[in-house]
């Protein structure tokens, strides 16, 4: 559906982004992470027809964003960071207008502005003027406008910034929803988000690829697996030392809890270690009262891929 | 097409839904009637070689007025759109940027058009009142009505071109009111420059607006005797 080759940016000389290579095939949800200014925004807008690449090509739905741009339009909806939108519009007459310019026929019209006020939960606010709404509201008309011409292909800047915890759910499961009939590129700084949506998921910094696999590969290839949490009484005993004897463990940190030590151990990926741990506390009558596995999430992943001197 | 009447249509609307719409009407109001009633009296009480309608093209109101309204029509076109973020969604929905640009600036030719209609109730009621016509003949009229088309035409396509340079709408609309300014009024440098050749202002002269006004509006002028002539047929 996407195909993204040798694609750079530069603004002024600066690049936003740099050689990326991804494809990103029919019905696929994709994720696309990455910390502020790594380029997210500005490879959506490329892909968008917003503006034109400085090198390389695009194409999407077989059509060259650049060459063909009216032609891969008509197959995306796209939604902008922050969603830009009229403000002197009533919602009901803005999406009226949007569905107009994307070439939705005319008798189908208020059929479909209908669906997708229902679909983004818009009805009780369809005669509002835009510059009234909250951010909430704003980011659901913008949603709305994606979907108004039913496109194959759609573009999501952050969709859920903004949103109350509630909203941010319903717009997951309704992205899940779409996700059936479209293919999804979403832009997003929450990673449970991605882990919960998305069937890939795109690493970028600094205008690189760091990474683009499925949320659950990349757990697996990170270095950093997770750790263990044990909290004990070990009396005489450091505690400590005698942890890092577990082979797998590569270091231990300990926090005090009036009497209760709070072990965190790091361990090698792959491992547990919690058998051994519960042996060594019985051997040393330790008094236990948690010992947990702390998995690896998309946030570690990211974390170590962006910011490799913090790990 | 269809995308262009919906693009269009969104402008002119957009117009009517902004308070610089209604300023811009009352205060072109306001000028043109005072111009008006001005000429008038002052006719009133004096023998004059010109009529009523000669007069209120060319005056001082009328010009400071013509000046005036095209960049404040013409600021916010695009200006707006960048500052709001708003030429995102436009541009990448399936629309061609001939379009996009063609409503803009024949979306502030319908706006600029409906500034002019309450002139032409000047010289209705003008007629009703004293039972006599406004101006010489017809043609006098259409010359006139011809070249603020025509000029409004010219003046508002500067006005879009400064709007896209910047996405703030006061410098939009002060490089185009310095541009508009200049090419009208630089048919007046030919008093200033005394020792210049008769080729040199009369090209100055070409360039300026006023003195296009002066030609079509008055009926001295061939051209308007030929407008008659078209019209009786
Ligand atoms: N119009 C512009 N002119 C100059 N530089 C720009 C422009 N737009 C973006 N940049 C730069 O390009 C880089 C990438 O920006 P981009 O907006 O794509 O980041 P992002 O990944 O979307 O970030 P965020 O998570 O904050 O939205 C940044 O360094 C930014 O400063
Ligand atoms: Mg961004």
């Amino acid at each position: 559906m996407i195909k993204v080759e040798n694609l750079t940016k530069r603004y002024a000389g600066q690049p936003a982004i740099q050689d990326l290579n991804f494809e990103v095939g029919q019905g696929e949800i994709m994720g696309f992470l990455g910390p502020n200014g790594a380029g997210k925004t500005t490879t959506m807008r490329i892909l968008s027809s917003f503006m034109p690449p400085t090198s390389g090509r695009a194409t999407v739905a077989g059509f060259d964003v650049f060459e063909q741009s009216l032609q891969s339009r008509a197959h995306l909806g796209y939604m902008p960071e922050n969603v830009p939108l009229y403000n002197d519009m009533r919602v009901t007459e803005y999406l009226d207008y949007r569905a107009a310019l994307k070439a939705v026929p005319h008798r189908r019209i208020a059929e479909r502005v209908g669906d997708v006020k229902e679909l983004c939960g818009l009805k009780e606010v369809e005669k509002k003027v835009i510059g009234t709404l909250s951010k909430g509201y704003r980011q659901r008309v913008g949603l709305a406008d994606a979907l108004l011409h039913e496109p194959d292909l759609l573009i999501l800047d952050e969709p859920t910034i903004g949103l109350d915890p509630n909203q941010i759910r319903q717009v997951r499961e309704l992205i899940k929803n779409l996700g059936k009939q479209h293919t999804i590129l979403l832009s997003t700084h929450i990673l449970p988000e991605v882990e919960m949506t998305c069937s890939r998921v795109i690493i970028i910094h600094k205008g690189r690829i760091e990474a683009c696999d499925t949320p659950e590969n990349l757990l697996g290839k990170i270095r950093q697996a997770g750790g263990v949490v044990l909290e004990a009484k070990v009396g005489v005993d450091n505690g400590g030392e005698e942890l890092k004897k577990i082979s797998g463990v590569r270091d231990v940190t300990v926090d005090a809890d009036g009497d209760w030590k709070i072990f965190s151990l790091r361990v090698e990926s792959g491992t547990d270690v919690r058998e051994e741990i519960f042996r060594l506390a019985i051997d040393r009558h330790w008094t236990v009262r948690e010992l947990t596995q702390r998995r690896a999430t998309l946030e570690d992943v990211f974390v170590e891929l962006t910011h490799p001197d913090v790990v | 097409m269809r995308k262009f009447y919906t693009l269009l249509s969104r402008e002119v609307r957009s117009y009517f839904h902004s308070p610089i719409a209604y300023i811009v009407l009352i205060f072109f109001l306001i000028i043109s009637g005072i111009d008006f009633y001005f000429q008038v009296s002052f006719m009133n009480q004096r023998q004059v070689q010109y009529t009523v309608q000669e007069a209120f093209f060319n005056s001082v109101f009328f010009w400071f007025a013509f000046v005036l309204i095209f960049p404040l029509i013409t600021m916010r076109l695009f200006a707006e759109e960048f500052k709001l973020g708003t030429i995102e969604p436009l541009m990448t929905a399936p629309v061609r940027d001939g379009h996009v640009v063609l409503s803009k600036f024949f979306g502030a030719l319908v706006f600029y058009l409906v500034l002019w209609i309450p002139t032409l109730l000047y010289f209705a009621i003008f007629l009703k009142v004293t039972h006599q016509p406004a101006a010489h003949s017809a043609g006098a009229y259409f010359g006139s009505y011809l070249m603020l088309l025509l000029l409004g035409m010219f003046y508002l396509s500067i006005g879009c071109l400064t709007s896209v340079l910047t996405n703030n709408q006061i410098i939009a609309a002060i490089i185009s009111f310095c541009a508009i300014t200049l090419l009208f009024f630089l048919g007046l440098v030919q008093f200033i420059l005394l020792d210049v050749s008769s080729a040199t202002r009369d090209l100055l002269g070409y360039f300026s607006a006023i003195e296009h006004m002066g030609t079509f509006s008055r009926h001295s002028n061939p051209a308007n005797g030929g407008y008659d002539q078209w019209l009786k047929r």
